[in-house]
């Protein structure tokens, strides 16, 4: 039971960050290339009638984890509470600049909402990345300090960052060295992610330049995830166990790889849709074999006293976790529908469809 | 220690104070777009069409605050009541988790629909995607409630030997006795402020001498469904809701009556006061004798206890701003029942449109429903003091052990700088819709 909602919380996640983060990439392509009026409108209107539903997913997941693992809740946002608060003012500032931006036909107005939305989008990426990053270092659970825990063993408090910026330090940060580059490899991942967005919803002019930016950042990406490969069990010394027990779950390596080496091919993809396909599937793998690098921890602990969190010694009652997943199952089959729907009504290119004012 | 647990309450008190100034809205405006919808597929008249697009651009943005200011809602419960989360999140987390999952997708997949698919959808189809995001709204609403009255009278629960709560029986969640008087008492003090916007709007647009046809059918409108909902929020929906405190939380209700002591042959009704606590009594009293034994207990002379009837602990933590809570909402919910009849008089004899003095009334009117839904919820919040479980865990308990007070000073001071502007921005842009007037909404 436990591993059922751990799995749909794995799968909402990353449902979430396939679909949100076309958005950050969108905002992040539309920071850097869209510099005329008319491909910044065509960008924000590629994600106009999608991102608010996709957010929620976000909201769902968060909700998800609230009730099957309230410790890993309780404990994960009050450790990481500046982070997450700071994470929630960009979500504000990113949807007020999408709402807002419309609003006043002024030269000054638009151009500040379209750099707080890019703005905001990167930043978003940066920190969901290094976010991901922290989980997989683990904390210092219980504040152990000379053998001594500050806390209960399942609490933590992480400062934004310490002046050694080591994810082997004893004082830990939400911003090191790992946990940073897990966040560029984020924005990078989603950059893509979003120009493939661009090319498969849109005519825009600078698709030739999106695709050409696309094998760059590819080869850029590639580097990084083989550094982050030979720093990986510096910080996770054992990743590999889960997939050595359960042999089939090398697939989703394989599928991240897959990914990597359609996105390489994005500029002579004949059908538009292969490049989405080809991040989208990166992102699922990569995903997946990061949880499953530290299955079945939720939250790793940094130091020997306290043990980690885990989807065992995290959830709440036997009967809530069943109960639920009725309720669960039934809501998945309407979101199913409500995405059918809007999709089906959005379908093809957003030059295309007039839905504005 | 103490500032921290301060400072965490100001924050919840501030940002759910703030972002319930949306939702208000937002529920209540969805059922009267639909109604507007409504009528123009009946009638055919272009006019309840635009009505209905005008208010949906006031609708849109309302209803973008109410998600952005609701999503660190969600957050709070695990950044600055971690305790509290962590024991309760298992039964909590329940209605949470499929408030998410039943009403939030619902809603924002289906609004993009409705706010741009007019075109795309024809006027029915597009007439049940307003339904569905009214739909998503009320369920959004009810789950909430349905938290809320586990937080007032904690019910279907098990509490394990290491403290933690976890959920026994599911359906006990929703048959809970606290949460459909409260549910509908909260979705028709929505509609009342809903309500009262419209008609405030149209009172200013006939006021103005501006957009008058509009002016007439939004005034019309937002009075008669304004009328309605304000007796039913008083009666019988308010009724119910205070006869559950009187059993479930006598000590709240003692101490938001203003009723320090016991008194044998039937308690009087306050009208106005200020409690002065270290006497224990009411200065400037203004009352009426033995009325509030007979709303309570429909008898003249029963007894009610007083506060003297239970020990200090136990007392609500803000007596004065519980008793100000609730004489605001139910003063202000009474002068609304007593304006609109005299309004209502006025239209039925076909004098409204032209009397200047009671559009002036009507049109003034708008922000006191936001206050009395306000003033409602202080009530409630207020009244479970000391308890942020009722009668099972304090509210001390309930903060994060590890976030340190300036933490939570750093983030309650963004907040309130973030959400002046926002209040701002929200302030100018509606006021520029409203000025603009529905016929140009389409241009």
């Amino acid at each position: 039971m436990e591993l059922f909602w751990y799995i749909i919380l794995g799968l909402m996640l990353t449902i979430y960050v396939v679909l949100d983060g076309y958005d950050f990439g969108v905002g992040i392509l539309h920071l850097f290339l869209a510099k005329e009026e008319k491909d910044k409108r065509l960008f924000v209107k590629s994600i106009g009638p999608f991102w608010d539903a996709n957010e929620v997913w976000l909201i769902a997941a968060g909700g998800i984890l609230f009730f099957a693992f309230p410790k890993v809740y309780a404990s994960a946002f009050s450790g990481f509470y500046l982070p997450l608060i700071i994470v929630l003012w960009l979500l504000i500032f990113r949807a007020v600049g999408l709402e807002l931006r419309g609003q006043v036909h002024n030269a000054l107005w638009e151009g500040f909402w379209d750099r707080m939305f890019g703005i905001s989008s990167l930043l978003l990426a940066l920190f969901f990345g290094t976010a991901l990053g922290n989980v997989i270092r683990g904390v210092n659970l219980g504040g152990v300090e000379n053998g001594v825990s500050a806390y209960d063993p399942h609490n933590f408090f992480l400062p934004l960052w310490n002046p050694e910026f080591s994810p082997k330090s004893v004082n830990l940060g939400v911003i090191d060295w790992f946990t940073v580059l897990i966040g560029v490899i984020a924005v990078i991942t989603l950059a893509i992610h979003g120009g493939n967005w661009i090319i498969l919803k849109t005519n825009s002019t600078l698709i030739p330049r999106i695709k050409k930016l696309i094998f760059r950042l590819t080869i850029l990406l590639s580097v990084l995830i083989i550094t982050s490969f030979t720093v990986w069990t510096l910080v996770n010394p054992d990743p590999f166990r889960t997939f050595i027990d359960h042999p089939v779950l090398w697939i989703f390596p394989v599928i991240a790889l897959l990914g990597l080496f359609g996105l390489f091919r994005v500029q002579h993809f004949l059908k538009e849709y292969s490049g989405f396909i080809s991040s989208t599937l990166f992102l699922l793998g990569a995903l997946a074999s990061s949880f499953i690098s530290i299955f079945p921890k939720l939250l790793p602990s940094t130091n020997d006293i306290n043990p980690s969190l885990t989807i065992y010694n995290a959830s709440t009652g036997k009967y809530g976790l069943q109960v639920g997943i009725y309720w669960w199952i039934i809501a998945a089959i309407l979101v199913i529908i409500y995405l059918f729907v809007q999709y089906k009504i959005f379908r093809g290119k957003m030059d295309d469809i007039d839905y504005g004012h | 220690m103490e500032d921290m647990l301060l400072y965490d309450r100001i924050q919840f008190g501030f940002t759910v104070t703030y972002h319930y100034l949306f939702p208000q809205l937002t529920m209540g405006l969805s059922l009267l777009i639909v109604y507007f919808k409504w009528r123009f597929l009946r009638t055919k008249q272009d006019s309840y069409n635009h009505a209905a697009k005008f208010w949906m651009k006031i609708f849109a943005l309302n209803f973008a605050m109410g998600v952005v200011t609701g999503i660190p809602m969600e957050f709070q419960f695990g950044t600055n009541w971690s305790k509290f989360s962590e024991m309760t999140g298992g039964i909590i987390g329940q209605t949470l988790a499929m408030e998410g999952m039943f009403s939030f997708f619902l809603e924002s997949s289906f609004l993009g629909l409705f706010l741009f698919g007019e075109k795309l959808l024809g006027h029915k189809l597009h007439f049940l995607t307003g339904f569905l995001v009214f739909l998503g709204s009320w369920a959004s609403g009810f789950l909430i409630i349905a938290t809320h009255s586990w937080m007032q009278h904690p019910v279907g629960y098990e509490i394990l030997e290491n403290g933690d709560y976890v959920l026994k029986n599911f359906s006990a969640l929703f048959s809970n006795p606290w949460v459909w008087p409260s549910f509908l008492h909260n979705q028709f003090a929505s509609l009342v402020t809903s309500s009262f916007v419209v008609m405030s709007i149209g009172a200013f647009y006939l006021l103005s001498k501006k957009h008058q046809e509009f002016g007439k059918m939004f005034l019309k409108t937002g009075l008669v469904f304004g009328a309605v909902s304000s007796i039913l929020v008083a009666f019988p929906t308010g009724d119910w809701t205070a006869k559950n405190v009187v059993k479930h939380q006598p000590v709240t209700f003692a101490a938001m009556e203003g009723i320090f002591h016991t008194e044998e042959k039937g308690s009087e009704i306050i009208l106005i006061g200020q409690p002065n606590m270290k006497e224990k009594k009411l200065d400037n009293k203004i009352a009426v004798p033995n009325v509030l034994s007979f709303l309570t207990y429909q008898n003249w002379n029963a007894q009610i206890k007083g506060l003297d009837n239970f020990e200090e602990k136990d007392y609500p933590t803000n007596i004065p701003g519980l008793y100000y809570g609730y004489h605001i909402m139910v003063g202000l919910g009474t002068i609304f029942i007593g304006i609109l009849t005299v309004a209502l008089f006025f239209l039925w004899r076909k004098k409204i449109f032209n009397q200047r003095w009671i559009l002036w009334i009507l049109f003034l009117l708008a922000p006191f429903p936001y206050i009395a839904n306000t003033a409602g919820w202080y009530t409630a919040e207020l009244g479970r003091q000391p308890w942020l479980v009722y009668n099972l865990l304090r509210t001390s308990e309930g903060a994060s052990p590890t976030v340190s007070a300036g933490n939570t000073l750093f983030t309650l001071l963004g907040f309130i700088g973030l959400y002046l502007l926002l209040g701002l921005l929200f302030v100018i842009l509606v006021g520029k819709t409203v000025n603009k007037g529905p016929e140009q909404q389409n241009a």
